[in-house]
């Protein structure tokens, strides 16, 4: 598999009046093409600052990458100035925000919106560039699309804002398309379109996409691969059976217990994780999880645990997986998920982090 | 559109009815009257001219009569200056006060949309500090001392333009600038807040995304969104700005509308004051009017609704 994006130990942080908060914490993580690696966790966990930042379009200051790479197709990202990454935005990196009511200039028509991209990064002239808006509305399943490319966003509704907004992302062919919670704001039968469109272009176009979510269902839905972040780190990720049937971090257990199946009595009571996420102005010792977490240990609020490997693909961080931890149940939801995957390693590795 | 504009046109007609009939009533309850002066006038003097200009008769009568002549656009003579007419003023003051308000006009929106926009760009650093701090002092000095300002450095020590009087283009650009420094201002505040509010929109991250430069977004993206509150206030300050200033025209001399509105009160002019009152109130009445018209060209969102909703 070819590697299309390597981020390597990314640190950011954002400089307020009440201090420095470090919003991602050396965050490592690669994409191959063609590929859809899902980034879970809830808000605050960083998963928005990582995705931005790799558009670079983190506000500097107060937002500022302290160490870290970027690479994408052989360039580092992270060391562009912000006139190199005019040519790199919406041309190799498509994005798609959450909100589609606000994501689209109210004042411009839709095809204008989509013909920008077009005339810029493609050279089109403006017939040129509408026609093709045309042809690109019709591909994301919008009727009409020679009335609809001349109406401006207050006539669309919301699935068809994200519509249009896929649209803009996709005009230019880009290799990676980054997706910030794009079903978000929507009603359940409109994501599940959105998704099947996202799914069914990318196999039209060979996208590689990072989707950010923090709705498990989708994730399943969507991703190849997947990241559990918590408080600006990666605590868990592997490949959707991998964290689904083998989940290892007591986040994941915590995440995937809350979430509802339709297999579970309704009777009983969803699972929440308790407390709330730490304050990353001033991060805690040992693991940022720790005080919220039921199995935590006496190093959990020591040291910080090191990255485990499960299996090639499958890592984990926490000290749950140390041979000298003991053995503990997973909660009763999650337990019932929990299959033998054949991939793994006899005994869980720990690996450095900035491997 | 057509119907809106009808009913827009006839709320117009209502508003200066009530406008006329209220000034009409104001006027005459004030103290005084237009021959009163420090001089008594014999009786028989005054009993002649109230005659002639029909003050003796009732004031139903009066009031009719002069809203039957307005409608024909007639706004009766002059009490003050013998043989001229209301209209007469009107027609030698509007059109240099118009000349120098467009003037003014045009100098206020474009700086002040630059100052504005160039402020916003560079949120807290020295340029917004400059524009803004240009622009306090802009709403803060008073037009008679910015005009004198003007007057002494850029006419006396440095001898740029005249002093003053109304005769060729060059005469009108201090006075222009001067009556233009406090629109200007205020337009540039406005732009400011108004620009660093839409700079944090979804959209214009959007727009980042696609990899649109800094410029093409401020001007394809932010500053249309960013007008809305300007052009609001165009439209009171153009009429305003029209009908030329009292201050201004004094200190330069300018034999505009401004100073008839404000002479006409002193000696109370009856139908001067009526007649520039009538005519100022059309002029806003009908800015307000474009404003509404240019919001719908601005923000497709603003419908301009005729009689039925959801048209």
């Amino acid at each position: 598999m070819e590697k299309l994006l390597e981020v390597k130990d990314l640190q950011v942080s954002f400089q307020t009046y009440g201090g420095e908060v470090q919003a991602v914490r050396g965050v490592s993580f690669h994409l191959n093409k063609g590929e859809t690696l899902a980034i879970v966790g809830e808000s605050g966990s960083g998963k928005s600052v990582t995705s931005q930042t790799i558009m670079r379009l983190i506000p500097t200051p107060p937002g500022k990458i302290k160490s870290g790479q970027i690479i994408f197709n052989g360039e580092d990202l992270a060391k562009k100035t912000d006139k190199e990454m005019e040519a790199i935005r919406g041309k190799d990196i498509g994005m798609i925000f959450q909100d589609p009511m606000t994501s689209l200039n109210p004042t411009m028509k839709v095809g204008h919106q989509i013909m920008e991209v077009l005339i810029k990064h493609l050279k089109m002239d403006k017939a040129a560039a509408k026609e093709r808006a045309i042809e690109l509305l019709r591909l994301v399943g919008i009727p009409m699309p020679e009335k609809r490319v001349n109406q401006y966003p207050h006539e669309f509704s919301g699935g068809m804002r994200q519509r249009a907004m896929i649209a803009v992302a996709l005009a230019s062919n880009p290799k990676l398309l980054i997706a910030d919670e794009p079903t978000t704001a929507l009603d359940v039968t409109i994501q599940a379109q959105i998704l099947e469109l996202m799914k069914d272009l990318q196999k039209k176009m060979g996208t590689s996409i990072i989707f950010i979510t923090h709705d498990l269902g989708v994730v399943a839905n969507v991703a190849d691969r997947v990241a559990v972040m918590y408080a600006g780190k990666i605590v868990e990720m592997g490949t959707v059976d991998e964290i689904f049937y083998d989940p290892r971090h007591p986040y994941t257990w915590g995440l995937l217990a809350s979430m509802p199946s339709l297999d579970s009595d309704d009777k009983a009571e969803l699972a929440a994780i308790p407390g709330t996420p730490p304050d990353l102005t001033n991060p805690p010792k040992g693991d940022a999880f720790a005080p919220r977490n039921p199995y935590a240990m006496k190093i959990d609020f020591e040291l910080e645990p090191p990255m485990f490997k499960i299996s090639d693909t499958h890592y984990a961080a926490t000290w749950l997986l140390h041979p000298d931890a003991p053995k503990v149940e997973p909660p009763e939801a999650v337990k019932k998920r929990l299959r033998q995957l054949s991939s793994n390693y006899p005994q869980p590795v720990i690996v450095k982090e900035s491997e | 559109m057509l119907r809106y504009i009808s009913r827009r046109l006839l709320s117009i007609l209502l508003s200066l009815f009530l406008i006329i009939t209220a000034t009409f009533f104001l006027m005459r309850a004030a103290p005084g009257g237009p021959f009163s002066g420090e001089k008594k006038l014999p009786p028989e003097i005054e009993k002649n001219l109230n005659e002639y200009y029909g003050l003796d008769r009732p004031w139903y009568n009066q009031y009719f009569d002069y809203l039957v002549s307005i409608a024909k656009w007639d706004f009766g003579p002059s009490f003050k200056y013998k043989g001229q007419t209301v209209n007469d003023l009107i027609n030698d003051g509007f059109p240099v006060s118009f000349f120098l308000g467009m003037e003014s006009l045009l100098l206020a929106v474009s700086l002040g949309i630059l100052l504005g926009v160039i402020a916003a760009l560079n949120h807290n650093k020295w340029q917004d500090y400059g524009a803004m701090i240009f622009a306090v002092l802009g709403i803060s000095v008073p037009s008679f001392i910015m005009a004198s300002l003007l007057q002494y450095v850029l006419a006396i020590k440095l001898g740029l333009f005249p002093v003053a009087r109304w005769e060729s283009l060059q005469h009108t650009v201090l006075p222009a600038l001067a009556l233009a420094a406090t629109p200007m201002a205020f337009i540039a505040r406005l732009t400011r807040s108004s620009m660093l509010e839409v700079l944090s929109n979804d959209y214009i991250r959007t727009a980042k995304a696609k990899g649109l430069s800094k410029g093409q977004i401020t001007v394809k993206h932010a500053i249309r969104n960013a007008l809305l509150p300007v052009v609001t206030y165009l439209g009171p300050l153009s009429a305003a700005v029209l009908t030329g200033s009292f201050v201004i025209e004094k200190i330069f001399g300018i034999p505009g509308l401004g100073s008839q509105f404000v002479l006409s009160i002193s000696n109370r002019d009856y139908t001067t004051i009526m007649g520039v009152t009538v005519f100022y109130s059309i002029l806003l009445l009908f800015s307000v009017l474009l404003v509404d018209i240019a919001y719908g060209l601005i923000d497709p969102r603003i419908k301009l609704a005729g009689g039925k909703k959801g048209e």
